[in-house]
């Protein structure tokens, strides 16, 4: 090259930067096509991901729609205090943590029960068509789901109908405007929807159990059950680890598409959850700093429970996310 | 396995059991589905007074002729119809572009970019700053608000790199041989041997838009750009009979009720679904399968 062919000896190794530098330069140009492809996709991400992110700081100012989020004053921890004083934190905190809890309980094993019977059906069509069944109303929306609910807990719907018929009530019950069932109707609801989705990642880690360690186990003289128990379920204590990291991590995910359907004013007591107070206080009320600061402590919260879980699951059984 | 033994006792009463209890899980799925439908098909004025379970004690058609002949149902469903097909093929095409340069050997930045997005993965805005950038867009009331800020997902990303890394880097070099440069070889060899993975991601997507509601609810407020979820939301949570009311066209017999109406759309809104689903069954379950092993 005609640089190094000029320079003095003592300044080869500049001469070697410089010539790195070209050679960087002729590979960014050979790739200039596929730059393009990826910046469009990291312009993409910085509006559409990152300014929100930077948004976020309207959580410790206060934001005027009027104004511009860098010209909105600086308040600190106010909106946060507020937030942790205000009347409906205990009930937001109860309602949240309540569902979420109870789901994690029931609609966390359940999959895995499922998966382990289902796998135990000897007809492989029959499981095949069982599968397909299960898996259908994970695409319903959750609009139509609530739409089905009202329909069956209306005063004439099955509920009520069949309860009226077994002599189990003597009157009608708004299921919908008592508190008091709200929190059931959420949870089984969601598990209808979910159970044959959630399994589908159990069975295909069931799938890939060796034959082999089935067969010893019957030479041992195990039966289903057993077999079940400590051939199936040992076998897939990691994927089970994994998505109870992910499960306890959305704890606070209290589902808001669900929720939103299925929450009205006679029942809010019971139903007004984080992401659904957010939404009211953001949306409706327009306070939009408190409102931002409010899912801000939510996000906080969660990524300690994620570590928290990814902790846990490691030294329990050296299984973990990251 | 190979059971040389005949089934003892214990194993037939199990196998009994699972099989009947896996059959009432399939009953407990499908049946309220089933009385919908069956409901949706019963003259509304009749159905008010309950009880139809397995048939339509009188059946009808006008709640569907109802929902036809609203010009409000029909210009939601044509928003939802608009937005699944545009929004899909929008997400598939950029997302799997962006995935194949990311995931390009020897790509300068290819580390900081893959970092950049798995931040994305763990960090969000949240409701209010996402709200307040789509209105500094002018995306509010704008029918873009659908496809633009839904048009990418680093998850997905995830899933079409796990793909493109396994294609033969052989089909490459004969297109560049052959003259062509990376958007004709990303159009002409990369996508068409990607199809199962296009497939998964596009039904994934598809599904998405054609059931979100919340889109429409926080940034439309005029009526005629919201998909047919959110005119349903409306209807259901809001119990706005005023707007099912208004939706039932003059001529039309008076059986029909806003519960009957309400129905009706329900059905024909998830009937696209439900009749595709038998056939795209497969790619889900496959595609479930990529996203679980690397996400």
């Amino acid at each position: 090259m005609k640089t190094q062919l000029n320079s003095a000896p003592t300044s080869l190794s500049a001469a070697d930067a410089k010539a790195a530098r070209s050679k960087w330069l002729r590979k960014l140009y050979s790739q200039r096509h596929i730059q393009i492809m990826a910046l469009l996709g990291v312009v993409w991400m910085i509006i559409f991901n990152y300014v929100p992110m930077y948004g976020v700081i309207i959580a410790f100012k206060e934001f005027n729609i009027v104004k511009s989020i860098s010209e909105a004053p600086w308040v600190g921890f106010m909106h946060f205090k507020e937030f942790f004083q205000d009347d409906s934190f205990m009930d937001v905190m109860r309602n949240t943590l309540g569902i979420s809890l109870i789901k994690l309980a029931i609609g966390f094993p359940l999959p895995i029960i499922f998966a382990l019977f289902l796998n135990e059906v000897r007809s492989v069509g029959f499981k095949k068509a069982i599968q397909t069944i299960s898996y259908l109303p994970h695409f319903l929306s959750w609009v139509i789901l609530g739409g089905i609910l009202t329909t069956w807990l209306a005063d004439v719907g099955v509920i009520n109908n069949l309860l009226l018929a077994l002599k189990f009530i003597k009157e009608p019950i708004s299921y919908l405007a008592e508190p008091s069932y709200f929190w059931s109707i959420i949870i089984t609801s969601d598990i209808w929807k979910e159970l044959g989705w959630s399994a589908i990642i159990y069975l295909a880690a069931i799938a890939s159990v060796s034959p082999e360690m089935y067969e010893a186990a019957t030479i041992d003289g195990a039966g289903r059950f057993q077999k079940m128990w400590y051939v199936t379920l040992p076998s897939i204590k990691s994927t089970i680890s994994i998505l109870f990291i992910l499960a306890v991590s959305g704890v606070l995910n209290s589902n808001f598409d669900q929720i939103l359907v299925l929450r009205n004013s006679l029942n809010e007591s019971a139903s007004n959850v984080i992401d659904i107070y957010v939404y009211q206080t953001g949306m409706q009320q327009g306070r939009y700093s408190y409102s931002t600061a409010v899912g801000l402590f939510k996000s906080v919260i969660a990524l300690i429970l994620l570590l928290i879980a990814n902790r846990v699951t490691k030294k329990m059984n050296d299984t973990s996310l990251f | 396995m190979f059971s040389i033994k005949r089934k003892t006792k214990g194993e037939a009463l199990f196998d009994l059991f699972n099989n009947f209890g896996m059959l009432a899980i399939c009953f407990a799925t499908l049946y309220p589905i089933w009385y919908v439908l069956v409901n949706a098909f019963n003259e509304g004025q009749d159905g008010m007074r309950g009880g139809i379970y397995w048939w339509p004690r009188v059946f009808s058609f006008e709640s569907f002729d109802a929902v036809f002949q609203s010009s409000g149902i029909m210009t939601a469903m044509g928003i939802t119809v608009a937005k699944t097909l545009l929004g899909t093929v929008l997400h598939v095409f950029f997302t799997a572009m962006v995935a194949y340069a990311f995931s390009r050997r020897g790509l300068i930045g290819g580390k900081i970019y893959i970092l950049f997005g798995t931040v994305t993965l763990f960090f969000g805005g949240g409701l209010i700053p996402t709200y307040l950038l789509m209105k500094d867009l002018h995306l509010l009331d704008n029918f873009l608000v659908y496809i633009i800020p839904a048009m990418f997902s680093f998850f997905d990303l995830i899933i079409f790199m796990t793909f493109f890394r396994d294609i033969p880097d052989g089909l490459e070099e004969a297109a560049r041989i052959d003259g062509a440069n990376d958007w004709l070889i990303f159009i002409k060899v990369i996508l068409p041997v990607s199809m199962p993975v296009i497939a998964t991601i596009a039904l994934f997507h598809g599904v998405y838009q054609w059931n979100d509601y919340f889109a429409g609810v926080i940034y439309m407020n005029n009526m005629d750009l919201q998909p047919v979820q959110t005119y349903l939301y409306r209807v259901v949570a809001q119990s706005s009979s005023s707007q099912m009311l208004a939706a039932i066209p003059g001529g039309i017999g008076k059986s029909v009720t806003t519960q009957s109406i309400k129905l009706a759309t329900m059905v024909v809104t998830t009937l696209p679904i439900v009749l595709a689903y038998p056939f795209l069954q497969k790619y889900f379950v496959k595609g479930m399968m990529i996203g679980s092993i690397k996400g």
